[in-house]
């Protein structure tokens, strides 16, 4: 379970989350929709750990884990993991050495055995039929040259392999065509479980219809200022957010 | 990243064996007397039972390097060496034998250094390199040991005699194969083309000597490993590498020393010489003591390393990783002369806490149709200065010459320095040349991205900087390319805080 509570957070001295408070129980998906600049990147961040994004009050426990005194890698192999927004290229670097890494530090956490390139390599070319990637994404440097819907189907074969406990979507259907996001959508489902936690950020309805969510939570200057079942995310399709920004003020 | 923070993880670094292979072997040594002047040139000689013209070429060498100054033109900076204060013949007192003499001492050096000697052995290959999927069909290695001045042990002798191949330390050449050692000796690298060239010949001690015959290919890696190990002890080695015609061969050195908190001066000369159609490969790991954080002790590499390729399409491709020493300064380079000859130049540099590095290349096109490529990764942490120096000169007969270079500087953290000094000088208008430069830093989102997938902060950078690497790594003979990513991740320790 995470919990998140009274969070203030800071970006380059600017304040950006307000006291955010937000519990999503094992087992549920939860979206997080809003409009831009209302903080919901930078909820994203504060979560995995990213240097700069400063937390200056307010407390995240995940389990019975204190996440936010917890280096980026320790909220990794602990079962945390972020889909990013604009995945970052690393030249020089083959995806599968980047990915059988990954994966043998989560392993290792778990007190699982490493596991070597010639199992790596069947377990990711399972993964990646399902996604419809071809076999030369894992020879490729990371992300180099991958076309945007390429980037994203990479960050969901990283979640596929990962198996994490908590799932954090920054925006990925951004960019993708119909097959892209359900096939983003069926990654998502396929890990649905008892254990298996989740936060979709987005701006649209479109994504919801795929996954749909236990409850949808609308962000507004660094605060959630509204709260619903699947059923807000198609009030806000129709209204939009400013309804909910005049009666939340 | 706090600069404070920075140098104690680095400092932790190096004392928690940072640098691995800083050990000391405690072993009887016979020393020439301290200081350089003729008398220690025609001792040096006379302990190799030199012929006369050998002691007469190094006097001549030494008569030239009185008349030379220091170079002060790459871009180091370091206190005057007193090249009186030091020894220039330090040798383990029980001579040099078969393998099967050697000291038990000396074999324990190299084995804790990963290098094997005994023939049997040499089959697990370089330490490290085991967990490769095709162990048992590993190719075996031959080794020649240098061991502050003289080549302790060279394996697989016999085997290599068969193919007419001869490998051994040039001091035994020169009493073996006198002809081809007078023939070739200086023929790269004249006495006096440089001030540490000259030193060299003058003084120097051992190093390795191959000869391959017309049309072999060399059946395994041939390599040397050398090891500074006594104190105020210089180390000039001297290699000569010659390829006959249609021969090919690849061969590694390696080297390392004894953490020591003064300079010790390490001053080689390499020779290759490629004959028509003939094929050398030279890869280095160069791992010399770099000094501590703060930039005390470390081995000055002042190194001359140049071939000749004076067959129609010979080739001659230098590889090296760079990861010691306190001062580097070489530019192994290529004397295209046959036509059609190729000449390829991959390196990897870096520096660290107070390392300095000026490297880079010398192509020289004279030949018809000659082509050179250059890949020169840089990589500066800590307050490490890396320079990359090359030039491509294109004479007015190089009709359709070609050259590439291309130069990327990877900076870690904000004190660090890179340069970037290329000279091109094309008096051919049928020439073609090729500049590409890049510098960059690792970014924050790049070390971000690998640690939110589980990768540690040591992990992610070793990962970033292979990845950067990854040209010139890939030119490395397999069991070099495994130690090599290593080295780097070990070099880069604690230079992200």
């Amino acid at each position: 379970m995470l919990k998140i509570e009274n969070l203030h957070a800071t970006v380059d001295g600017k304040q950006i989350l307000n006291g955010l408070n937000l519990t999503i129980p094992s087992g549920e998906i939860h979206a997080i929709m809003g409009p831009n600049g209302s903080g919901k990147s930078t909820l994203s961040y504060v979560l995995a750990g990213r240097e700069g994004y400063e937390v200056t009050e307010g407390s995240v426990t995940f389990g019975d884990l204190d996440l936010l005194a917890m280096e980026p890698e320790e909220r990794a192999v602990a079962g945390v993991f972020l889909a990013f927004q604009a995945p970052v290229e690393l030249p020089g670097v083959g995806n599968a050495n980047f990915l059988r890494t990954a994966l043998n530090a989560v392993r290792r956490a778990k007190g699982e055995a490493e596991i070597d390139a010639i199992q790596f390599l069947k377990l990711a070319r399972a993964r990646m039929k399902v996604l419809n990637m071809p076999d030369d994404m894992l020879k490729r440097p990371v992300n180099v040259g991958f076309s945007g819907g390429e980037k994203k189907r990479n960050e969901m074969l990283q979640m596929a392999l990962l198996t994490p406990k908590l799932a954090l979507l920054d925006e990925t259907d951004s960019g993708l065509d119909i097959d892209a996001l359900k096939l983003v959508s069926d990654t998502v489902n396929a890990l649905r479980g008892p254990d298996f936690s989740a936060l979709v950020i987005t701006h649209y309805q479109r994504l919801l219809n795929h996954i749909v969510p236990d409850r949808v939570h609308v962000l507004s200057a660094g605060r959630i200022v509204k709260s619903g079942g699947p059923e807000l995310a198609q009030e806000l399709e129709v209204s939009g957010y400013g309804a909910i920004q005049a009666s939340a003020a | 990243m706090a600069a404070v923070t920075e140098t104690i993880e680095a400092v932790q670094a190096v004392n928690d064996g940072g640098y691995k292979w800083g050990f000391e072997t405690d072993i009887e040594m016979d020393f020439a007397p301290k200081g350089l002047n003729e008398d220690i040139v025609r001792f040096i000689s006379a302990k190799k039972k030199e012929p006369a013209w050998l002691l007469e070429w190094r006097l001549k060498a030494y008569r030239h390097w009185l008349t030379m100054e220091v170079p002060h033109w790459a871009a180091v900076s370091h206190p005057p060496i007193d090249f009186q204060d030091a020894f220039y013949y330090a040798a383990p007192k029980q001579g040099p034998k078969s393998l099967d003499e050697v000291d038990p001492e000396l074999l324990k050096t190299y084995a804790k250094l990963g290098i094997p000697l005994k023939e049997q052995a040499i089959l697990a290959g370089v330490e490290g390199a085991g967990d490769s999927p095709s162990e048992g069909g590993r190719m075996p290695i031959a080794v020649d040991a240098v061991f502050d001045s003289v080549s302790v042990a060279t394996s697989y002798k016999e085997r290599l005699a068969k193919d007419g191949i001869v490998f051994c330390a040039i001091s035994e050449a020169v009493q073996t194969h006198p002809e081809l050692v007078q023939q070739y000796l200086g023929s790269v690298v004249p006495q006096g083309d440089n001030f540490y060239a000259a030193l060299n010949s003058a003084v120097f001690t051992d190093g390795s000597f191959v000869y391959i015959p017309k049309g072999v290919k060399c059946p395994m890696e041939l390599s040397t490993y050398f090891r500074i190990n006594a104190k105020s002890t210089g180390q000039f080695e001297r290699t000569l590498i010659i390829a006959d015609e249609g021969s090919t061969v690849s061969y590694l050195e390696g080297c390392t020393a004894p953490m020591r908190d003064e300079n010790q001066l390490h001053a080689a000369v390499v020779e290759l010489v490629a004959l028509d159609d003939a094929s050398i490969k030279y890869s280095t790991v160069q791992n010399w003591y770099p000094g501590d954080a703060e930039g005390k002790g470390g081995i000055y590499n002042f190194v001359t390393k140049r071939a000749a390729c004076r067959g129609k399409r010979s080739k001659v491709s230098w590889t090296q990783v760079e990861t010691g020493s306190a001062i580097t300064w070489k530019y192994p380079s290529c004397l295209l002369i046959g036509d059609d000859s190729v000449g390829e130049f991959y390196s990897v540099a870096i520096t660290n806490n107070r390392q300095q590095a000026d490297t880079g290349t010398k192509m020289f096109h004279i030949g018809q149709r000659t082509r050179s490529t250059i890949v020169s990764k840089g990589i500066s942490a800590g307050h490490g200065q890396n320079t990359y120096r090359g030039l491509v000169k294109i004479s007015p007969k190089a009709s359709g010459a070609r050259n590439f270079t291309q130069c990327d500087s990877l900076l870690i953290g904000d004190q660090c320095g890179a340069h970037t000094v290329p000279y091109i000088e094309n008096r051919c208008m049928t020439a073609k040349v090729e500049h590409e430069a890049t510098t960059s830093r690792i970014a924050e989102d790049q070390l971000f991205y690998c640690r939110s997938r589980g990768l540690s902060q040591e992990d992610a950078v070793g990962m970033i900087v292979n990845g950067f690497c990854r040209e010139v790594l890939k030119e490395l003979p397999m069991e070099f390319a495994v130690e090599a990513q290593k080295l780097l991740q070990i070099s880069l320790e604690g230079s992200v805080g």
